[in-house]
């Protein structure tokens, strides 16, 4: 594997009362996708803005490409290619002006490094003259990524790109990420979408400030300590209540049209469970066995720490 | 169940132009008394502009439309007496605390004082947050201030409740969690109109429309268009629809 790209030890950010990360460790290979899966106040921006030297740590070590953050942050900042959350681009230039602004700020050209966006920009070229404000939010997410990578970063890091993204964008997305990934470029992203975890070559599932896990989406399913089923029929929060209640049951979450119920393995045999839902009104009960998602996964994990 | 035959918002060949650009291509639907109705699309598909004229804030160009039994171009005050409106930012004050925060949208919506202490104090028993009431907006963890928007958009009992995006960045049991809410309030006869990207929610809904380009691209229950699509998931039924234009 490829040497270290980032290596934080021991972090933790406090601002003022609140403990936004709590004494997080881990290491992302160089050419690894590496997500951050996590809601809101998971830690995941404070994470990111202290990688890329916008924020100082109150405590731990921190190396990205073997340069400290604190220490070298100019160094870092060369190297580094940063897609906020929030859209920073200037709204009132146009698609144009902004890529060549932020060309010009790290000394290089639009020309000079073209083959490395073409894939993206060719997307958004035809629309260059309209002011960044106007387009969509496909467009904007497309434009901010051409922006990060105008100067040619060794590494990339992508605060939720994906947040408020519809599905297909998101897809489309995820797709480029893939290629510039193959074209040897670490990528740091995060996302609260859990579907989303099993496009990255590891994540770390966080939650409050911490890493309750970290390995390659099929390790963490693999980790799932229960028995899981799918169970169908028909209305499906009165089947979420009535396995709730029924003996044996850990958890019983809605998936869609279906519960996934989890259990420790032999407690519950699904043929009793069908029985015991018919006799209670329930009607076209399917169950089966299944395997856990990442979010089976997620939920059990919130449950534990 | 709690689903009446009883239409709640009816749409008929709604258009709505900037400019040359037609932004709502000819909507016609009908959303039933009690229903959670899902509303998708893809980003620019003409959402947001479709429910803004649902709650009374801009003029359609072109169309009939009636909500909760009112005409949306002559009695637009009345329309929005008897709605709900909690959007993704969820409109809450940081700096009053929980209780300002009811009081002030009780007074809002025209509330006496006698009625706004009786539906707080009840609604935060409800919601467990008789032990924050004092606390500050910007001090209570996300999950307990989605719950408590949506329920200061349910605090004058309005006939339909908009939800935009309710669940962004919330965790997954708070995200399900919050579902329940919608469910309970649908089963108590509010109809709910609900806009969401995370598609498994689609499918609680008990029906959804889909929106590409201005226009309805599909509109039924989750199983028939899945059916329909021979997809596996709503997720899949978006993408056809949304890639296929």
């Amino acid at each position: 594997m490829d040497p270290v790209a980032v290596s934080v030890k021991n972090l933790t950010l406090r601002y003022k009362t609140t403990l936004a990360i709590d004494d997080i460790s881990f290491e992302v290979a160089g050419g690894e996708l590496f997500g951050f899966i996590g809601p809101d106040g998971a830690g995941k921006t404070s994470l990111f803005r202290i990688l890329t030297t916008l924020l100082v740590p109150t405590q731990g070590a921190c190396q990205v490409e073997g340069l400290d953050v604190v220490k070298d942050y100019r160094q870092i900042r060369n190297i580094c290619g940063y897609m906020p959350g929030k859209f920073s681009l200037y709204q009132d230039l146009t698609v144009e002006e902004n890529l060549s602004f932020f060309a010009t700020i790290f000394g290089t050209t639009i020309a000079e490094n073209y083959d490395l966006i073409k894939d993206i920009y060719a997307q958004i070229e035809p629309f260059k003259k309209r002011k960044a404000g106007k387009l969509s939010g496909g467009m904007k997410q497309k434009l901010a990524l051409s922006c990060a990578l105008i100067h040619k970063p060794q590494i990339l890091f992508l605060d939720e790109p994906t947040t408020g993204v519809d599905a297909v964008s998101r897809r489309e997305f995820w797709e480029m990420l893939k290629r510039l990934r193959d074209g040897g470029i670490t990528i740091l992203v995060s996302t609260p979408y859990m579907d989303e975890a099993e496009k990255c070559d590891r994540v770390a599932l966080m939650q409050a400030g911490k890493i309750m896990k970290i390995n390659t989406p099929a390790e963490i399913i693999k980790d799932y300590p229960h028995a899981l089923l799918s169970v169908r029929a028909g209305d499906v929060y009165p089947l979420m209540k009535e396995l709730m209640k029924y003996p044996g049951t850990h958890r019983a979450d809605t998936f869609g049209q279906s519960v996934h119920l989890s259990f420790k393995k032999g407690e519950i045999q699904p043929a009793e469970l069908q029985k015991h839902l018919s006799t209670k009104g329930h009607t076209n009960v399917e169950i089966e066995e299944i395997t856990a998602s990442i979010e089976d996964c997620f939920m059990d994990l919130m449950t534990i720490n | 169940m709690a689903v009446s035959s009883e239409n709640i918002i009816i749409v008929k060949d709604l258009v709505k132009k900037f400019g040359s650009f037609v932004a709502n291509d000819h909507l016609t639907f009908e959303v039933r008394k009690g229903e959670i109705f899902g509303f998708l699309g893809a980003n620019g598909a003409g959402k947001t502009t479709a429910i803004k004229i649902l709650c009374g804030l801009w003029y359609p160009t072109s169309g009939e439309l009636n909500v909760a039994g009112y005409n949306i171009y002559t009695q637009r005050e009345k329309v929005k007496q008897n709605i709900g409106y909690m959007s993704q930012k969820f409109s809450l004050y940081d700096d009053l605390t929980v209780f300002e925060n009811i009081r002030f949208y009780g007074g809002i919506y025209g509330l006496r004082k006698k009625e706004i202490s009786e539906r707080s104090k009840s609604l935060m028993e409800r919601l467990d947050l008789s032990a924050a009431r004092d606390k500050l907006i910007r001090d209570i963890p996300l999950g307990w201030k989605q719950k408590l928007a949506f329920s200061v958009a349910m605090l004058h009992n309005p006939k339909i409740v908009f939800l935009d995006e309710p669940t962004g960045g919330v965790d997954p049991i708070t995200r399900r969690q919050f579902w329940n809410l919608i469910y309970e309030a649908a089963h108590g006869g509010t109809t709910v109109f609900v806009t969401t990207h995370y598609m498994d929610e689609s499918e609680y809904c008990d029906r959804v429309s889909i929106m590409v380009d201005g226009r309805i691209a599909a509109l039924d229950t989750p199983e028939k268009l899945k059916f329909q699509f021979n997809a596996s998931t709503m997720d899949d039924v978006f993408i056809q629809l949304a890639r296929g234009k």
